[in-house]
C-alpha cells in the first residue's frame, strides 16, 4: 500500500543565531510558519527539501515537517513543530518572546 | 582545587584559537555542516531545537567562586542571563549565537574552564561525589583521580574516536552519591583487608534505552594502578564496542554480549601489557594533585550561634533540617543550595543568583563551590556559626528552599523545551509537581522522595534510579509519561519497575499524588521512607492507586 502524502514545510536552524526558519515560496528562510511554502505534492516537496539542503551556508539541518493549511497560513501539526514555533514553556524566550 | 600550568594555560588557548578559525571558515562557507559539526561537538556546542547550546564542564562539579562569576558574566554578556546546571554536573547555555562561541570560550579559559569533550564520542567529564573533600563517611577526597583523568584522556590520540561517549563517576566515599553503578566506569573507594584505600571498578552501568546496573570487574584496585587500568577497560571497549549499531555501542552492550568474565580477562591481560609502559609519571603527577586538593584551613570557633538560631527561628530550622550534611569537621556543615524553588526549573540559576553563591562561598565557605548531579550547588565547607548569615544572604537571593532530598527537590532534564532528541517535555511537569506539593504542605510530612524526570529514553534525568521515575515519551503524536517506582541511585543501585500505561501531560501530577498518597496511607510510621516502603510491599498497591481509580473514573 503506498503510503498518503501529506502536506508538509521545509524548516531548518538558522546557522548563525539558531532560530527555526521555514522555505517560502519565493525561497526566503522565514521566522515564522505562516509564511512557509505549504508542500501538497510529494515529488514538489523532495525538490524544495534538496534546494534548502543546498544553502547550509545560510541554514542548518533542513527537513520536511508535517503541516497544515490554516487561519494565517500553515500551522504545525505535531506538539513538536509546534513548540518550535513558539520557543520553551518555561520563559517567555524563543519566538514567542521576540527571541 | 586544581590550578592550571602553563601547559594547560596555552592547551585550552590554543583550542580557542583553532574553534575560532573553524567558526569562522564555517560561517564563510569552506567548511560544510557535515565537516564542522565534529569539530563544534568537540567543543561542547550542540544545535538544539530553538537555538544553539554550549556546555561547559565543570570538572567533577568543582569551580571556584571567580568560575562561579565568569558563568553569571557570560550569562549576561551572550545568553539570557542564567544557565542550566545538568545531571552530569555541567553547566549549559541555551541561547548562545554562533559568532559568539568564541569569546565565550576565551572568556571561560580566562578563568581556567573549557567546554572541551562534553560532547562527542570521546570520554566526558568525569562526574564525582559533590560532598568529596568534605563528607564525614569519606575514606579520602577523590578529586585528584579525576583531574588525572581528565588530564590522561583530554586528546589521547586512541580515544577520540570511540564507539560511542564514555562516561566515568567517582566517589571517595562507600555511600555512593555518585551513581557510580550507571557510568560506563564506576571507582567506588574502598579499603583493602589491611586498611590501604583503593578502588572497586565498576563496568558497564548505564541507564538510555538499555538501563544496566554496573558489574564489579575488580573488586579492589590500588590507587596506583588506576590510570593503566581505566585505559586497559577503555582499550578493550574500543575495540570491541559495536559501531555497527549506536543503540549497541556503549560499553554496557559490549559487557552483555561477551560477558563480564571474558571482559575481564581481556581487561587483564591488556593491564599486563600497558602496565609497565606506564613509567610512574601518573603517581607523580596524582601526589602534586593531591596538594592542589588539600582542604581548607577549618576554623575552631563556638558554635553557639547556630544553636541558637534554631531555636530561634523555624524556618532556618526547617532549612538547617534538610539542606545540611555531616562533614568531616563536627563544627563544620556542607550546605546544599537548593536550585528547587517549587516552579522554578530545576538547575537553574540566573546570574545575580550565580553571583551571590561566589560572594557567599568566599564570606563563608572558604571559597569552595561544587555542582551536584542532582542540580544543586554545595558549599562544602561552612563553620556551623556561620549558617545562619549564609541562610540569610541565600535568602535575599531565592535559595533559601528547604526542600533538599525532598518530593520537590526534582531532577528534570531540558526536555522537549531545549532539547532536539527529546520525545516530550520535562520542566514543566517538574514545575507542576513541585507546585502541587508545596501547595498541599506535605513535603516534610513525606520525607526523602527522590522523583527523577527525562524526556526521553536517553535517561539524562536518571529517571530509572528515581524513587519515582517518569519518562517523556511521544505516543502517536501525543506527550505520554510512564512511571517506575522503586528505583535507588545509590550503591546498592535498583532500576525502577514500571507501572503500567502511561499519563498525559495534564494527567501526571495527579498520578504522583496519587502514589505519593498511597505510600502516606500504607507506611508503617513517619520513619518508613518511601523507597522502604515500596521495598517492603511492591507494585501492587501504588499500580491499584494509580489504575483502579482510572478505572473508577472512565465507569462514572
Amino acid at each position: 500500500m503506498t503510503r498518503l502524502f501529506t502536506p508538509k514545510v521545509v524548516t531548518a536552524n538558522d546557522l548563525l543565531d539558531g532560530d527555526v526558519v521555514w522555505l517560502t515560496e519565493d525561497g526566503r528562510w522565514s521566522r515564522s510558519i505562516h509564511e512557509a511554502e505549504l508542500l501538497e505534492d510529494e515529488a514538489h516537496a523532495t525538490i524544495r527539501l534538496l534546494l534548502a539542503q543546498s544553502q547550509g551556508r545560510r541554514v542548518v539541518g533542513a527537513y520536511l515537517a508535517d503541516a497544515r493549511s490554516g487561519e494565517h497560513g500553515p500551522e504545525p501539526v505535531h506538539f513538536r513543530e509546534a513548540f518550535r514555533t513558539r520557543g520553551p514553556s518555561n520563559y517567555s524566550h524563543g519566538k514567542q518572546g521576540g527571541i | 582545587m586544581y590550578a592550571y600550568n602553563d601547559f594547560d594555560e596555552a592547551f585550552v588557548r590554543e583550542r580557542v584559537a583553532q574553534f575560532r578559525a573553524q567558526v569562522e571558515r564555517r560561517i564563510n562557507g569552506s567548511l560544510t555542516e557535515d565537516e564542522f559539526r565534529p569539530l563544534r561537538l568537540m567543543n561542547g556546542l550542540y544545535l538544539q531545537l530553538h537555538a544553539y547550546m554550549l556546555r561547559v564542564a565543570v570538572p567533577y562539579g568543582t569551580i571556584n567562586p571567580t568560575q562561579m562569576r565568569q558563568l553569571a558574566h557570560i550569562a549576561e554578556a551572550f545568553d539570557k542571563g542564567y544557565g542550566h546546571f545538568t545531571t552530569r554536573q555541567n553547566i549549559q547555555f541555551n541561547w548562545p549565537k554562533l559568532r559568539d562561541l568564541p569569546d565565550i570560550l576565551d572568556a571561560l579559559a580566562e578563568v581556567q574552564m573549557h567546554a572541551i569533550q562534553t560532547s562527542g564520542n570521546t570520554i566526558r567529564n568525569v562526574t564525582a561525589d559533590h560532598f568529596a573533600g568534605a563528607a564525614a563517611d569519606e575514606i579520602e577526597d577523590p578529586r585528584p583521580y579525576p583531574e588525572l583523568l581528565r588530564q590522561w584522556s583530554t586528546d589521547h590520540p586512541e580515544f577520540q574516536f570511540l564507539p560511542r561517549k564514555f562516561k566515568i563517576a567517582i566517589t571517595g566515599s562507600p555511600n555512593d552519591r555518585a551513581v557510580t553503578k550507571a557510568h560506563d566506569i564506576g571507582l567506588r573507594m574502598v579499603r583493602s583487608a589491611d586498611g590501604v584505600p583503593g578502588f572497586e571498578v565498576i563496568v558497564g552501568g548505564g541507564l538510555g534505552r538499555t538501563p544496566m546496573v554496573g558489574k564489579v570487574i575488580r573488586g579492589f584496585l590500588p590507587t596506583g594502578e588506576l590510570l593503566p587500568y581505566v585505559e586497559a577497560v577503555v582499550s578493550v571497549w574500543n575495540l570491541l564496542g559495536r559501531r555497527d549499531n549506536k543503540y549497541k555501542a556503549r560499553i554496557k552492550i559490549t559487557v552483555h554480549e561477551h560477558g563480564l568474565d571474558e571482559i575481564r580477562r581481556l581487561v587483564e591481560e591488556r593491564f599486563a601489557e600497558i602496565r609497565p609502559s606506564f613509567s610512574g609519571v601518573d603517581p607523580q603527577l596524582l601526589a602534586g594533585f593531591k596538594q592542589h586538593f588539600a582542604g581548607p584551613d577549618l576554623a575552631v570557633r563556638p558554635v553557639d550561634a547556630f544553636d541558637a538560631a534554631r531555636r530561634a527561628d523555624p524556618a532556618f530550622r526547617s532549612w538547617s533540617d534538610t539542606n545540611l550534611a555531616a562533614h568531616r569537621a563536627a563544627d563544620y556543615a556542607i550546605v546544599t543550595i537548593s536550585l528547587k524553588k517549587p516552579g522554578a526549573t530545576p538547575g537553574d540559576a540566573t546570574s545575580a543568583q550565580m553571583r551571590a553563591m561566589a560572594r557567599i562561598a568566599e564570606t563563608y565557605g572558604h571559597g569552595e563551590l561544587r555542582i551536584s548531579h542532582e542540580q544543586n550547588v554545595i558549599l562544602p565547607h561552612v563553620h556551623k556559626s556561620d549558617l545562619p548569615a549564609v541562610y540569610r544572604a541565600l535568602r535575599e537571593a531565592d535559595l533559601a528552599s528547604a526542600n533538599v532530598g525532598l518530593v520537590s527537590d526534582i531532577i528534570a532534564c531540558p526536555g522537549m523545551d531545549y532539547c532536539a532528541l527529546a520525545t516530550a517535555r520535562s520542566i514543566p511537569v517538574a514545575q507542576e509537581i513541585a507546585e502541587r506539593f508545596d501547595a498541599l504542605k506535605l513535603d516534610h510530612e513525606i520525607g526523602p522522595l527522590k522523583i527523577k524526570i527525562s524526556g526521553c529514553i536517553y535517561a539524562c534525568g536518571h529517571h530509572h534510579v528515581g524513587h519515582i521515575g517518569i519518562l517523556g515519551l511521544d505516543r502517536a503524536g501525543v506527550e505520554n509519561y510512564q512511571i517506575t517506582l522503586g528505583g535507588d541511585g545509590t550503591e546498592d543501585m535498583v532500576l525502577g519497575d514500571k507501572t503500567g500505561p502511561g499519563f498525559s501531560y495534564d494527567e501526571i501530577s495527579d498520578a504522583v499524588e496519587r502514589i505519593v498518597r498511597a505510600y502516606l496511607a500504607l507506611r508503617l510510621s513517619q520513619a518508613e521512607t518511601f523507597l522502604q516502603a515500596y521495598k517492603r510491599v511492591g507494585l501492587e498497591p501504588f499500580k491499584a492507586a494509580l489504575y483502579d481509580r482510572e478505572a473508577q473514573a472512565d465507569a462514572a
